[in-house]
């Protein structure tokens, strides 16, 4: 499959949840994925041929937090961009560890820095900071040295 | 048996850095394991958001004290796919030279490092001799033997100096003649031999599931390789073989990075011979806008950053994939039911670099 054809069959699968689909270079995908829709979306792209996680990264937009999940098929050649909105003051998406457990440490150093909870994590906790520190130090809002 | 925690660290021969491998044993056997990090955590990522996009490749290089060059380099390419900058042919082999030399002193410390892990002291003294060889043509190229701050946005900081190649040619014959005497202590060692094989097997859908990348993923079967699968300066125009072992144990984890360093050096040769006259840099856009992820391939697996501008001096967010970070992941599936006594040659074959893993 490439990149047109897997947006297709996503398209099939889910026609609501998902949009904003763009290319940015030859094999890369992106797109917009529902809170609430994420985590079946994920699982489809497992059994498409999603093998392995590359990268969760928890942005800070302001406005809302952002989650951006870099999912690589390596028999494919693509990579899965999947940008999902968060609101600020109800920071939660269901956890993608039981579908890929190299999710794990991704969501846990999110969890860490900018304070999403990952819902179904099976251990969420702090990882690089110590684990009775008090803020996310990621978050915009957080000021070094107060 | 009454089952018990053990640290292993963060003081420990094992640790190779500043981490803390907790242990669940019965008796000698290992039930669970839990690796806790963030000893040397710096905040990098943070640090990045207040800094100019130039200032930040001393600060990635900074990341992997032992793969230093990577980290800098898989900066810039990011930040160039982002501006969609082009950079001159010339710099793109120069720096494919420069990386792939970091690669050959890289897998030096890790050979030189697994010695006293399996107790061969003399190991680590002829690996320490040659990585300087290494070292030296580094520094002749990029003017540094560790954290060069060597790649910039839009090319390279210098070119080589003339009689580079011949330099290189007479330690690469030397190397050729030293990996010999590796393979006589290591390999044809039985006690070696006894330490490593069949020692922390990880099959691939495993190694592929926890996010593991680079040596350790080839080492279990997976032709899994960035600068192939995802080819970025000149890698798909130079000849090479990705090095695969499919039996995933420590032993073949170990001549996946031995076949790596030769094969460094068949790159090195050819990029030499290959390598057009031009300038070596470009200007890049100082405020650039929108958001880019690039995947390259470190000694230790795959490195990859994801950055976002906003059109600022310094990036929104950047976003560091370390290697090793989510190699630890798998640790507890990889040892559990081993002896105590194989976490070393275990760890030791993993190549653990903490710089870049607490970020």
């Amino acid at each position: 499959m490439n990149e047109e054809e897997v947006t297709e069959q996503l398209k099939r699968d889910f026609p609501e949840g998902i949009s904003d689909f763009s290319f940015p270079r030859r094999g890369m995908l992106r797109f917009s994925a529902d809170r609430d829709r994420l985590k079946d979306i994920c699982i489809r792209l497992k059994d498409i041929g999603f093998e392995q996680i590359s990268l969760i990264s928890a942005l800070d937009w302001r406005e809302h937090f952002e989650c951006v999940y870099h999912i690589t098929s390596y028999s494919f050649g693509i990579v899965a961009e999947v940008h999902t909105k968060i609101p600020l003051d109800d920071p939660k998406v269901d956890s993608v560890t039981p579908v890929w457990p190299g999710a794990n440490f991704h969501e846990r150093e999110a969890y860490d820095m900018m304070g999403i909870v990952f819902e179904g994590h099976p251990d969420l906790r702090r990882i690089l900071l110590p684990d009775d520190f008090t803020f996310y130090p990621l978050r915009k809002n957080f000021r070094e040295g107060e | 048996m009454t089952k018990l925690w053990i640290n292993m660290g963060p003081q420990h021969p094992m640790t190779h850095g500043l981490w803390n491998l907790k242990i669940l044993v019965d008796g000698e056997t290992i039930v669970d394991a839990e690796p806790v990090l963030g000893y040397l955590h710096r905040g990098v990522e943070k640090l990045c958001e207040r800094r100019t996009y130039n200032q930040i490749i001393p600060l990635a290089d900074r990341l992997c004290y032992v793969s230093s060059l990577c980290f800098a380099h898989a900066y810039c390419l990011t930040v160039e796919e982002m501006m969609d900058l082009e950079i001159p042919e010339r710099a793109k082999y120069l720096r494919v030279i420069a990386l792939e030399m970091q690669r050959l002193t890289s897998h030096m410390t890790w050979l030189m490092a697994i010695g006293p892990d399996v107790g061969l002291i003399t190991l680590l003294l002829y690996c320490l001799r040659e990585r300087e060889y290494f070292l030296d043509l580094l520094q002749l190229q990029t003017g540094a033997r560790m954290n060069q701050n060597y790649p910039r946005i839009g090319g390279v900081a210098q070119d080589i100096p003339p009689n580079f190649e011949h330099k290189v040619n007479k330690i690469f014959e030397k190397f050729k003649v030293r990996v010999k005497d590796y393979h006589k202590v290591t390999n044809e060692s039985s006690a070696f031999l006894k330490r490593m094989q069949g020692v922390g097997t990880l099959s691939v859908e495993d190694a592929i599931a926890y996010g593991v990348t680079g040596p350790n993923l080839r080492g279990s079967g997976a032709k899994r390789d960035m600068r192939e699968h995802d080819p970025y300066e000149v890698y798909d125009e130079l000849d090479w073989e990705i090095q695969v072992r499919d039996e995933g144990d420590s032993l073949a984890r170990f001549h996946v990075r031995m076949g790596e360093m030769l094969e460094s050096c068949k790159i090195i040769r050819q990029a030499l011979k290959k390598m057009p006259d031009g300038p070596i840099n470009v200007k890049a856009p100082l405020r650039p806008e929108g958001q880019s992820f690039r995947r390259t391939e470190d000694s230790r697996g795959e490195v990859s950053y994801y950055v976002v501008g906003n059109g600022g001096e310094s990036p929104y967010r950047l976003k560091v994939r370390s290697p090793i970070f989510c190699t630890m992941n798998v640790l507890p599936k990889l040892l559990r039911g081993v002896n105590i006594a194989d976490v070393l040659a275990i760890m030791g074959s993993i190549d653990v670099c903490i710089g870049e893993t607490d970020k």
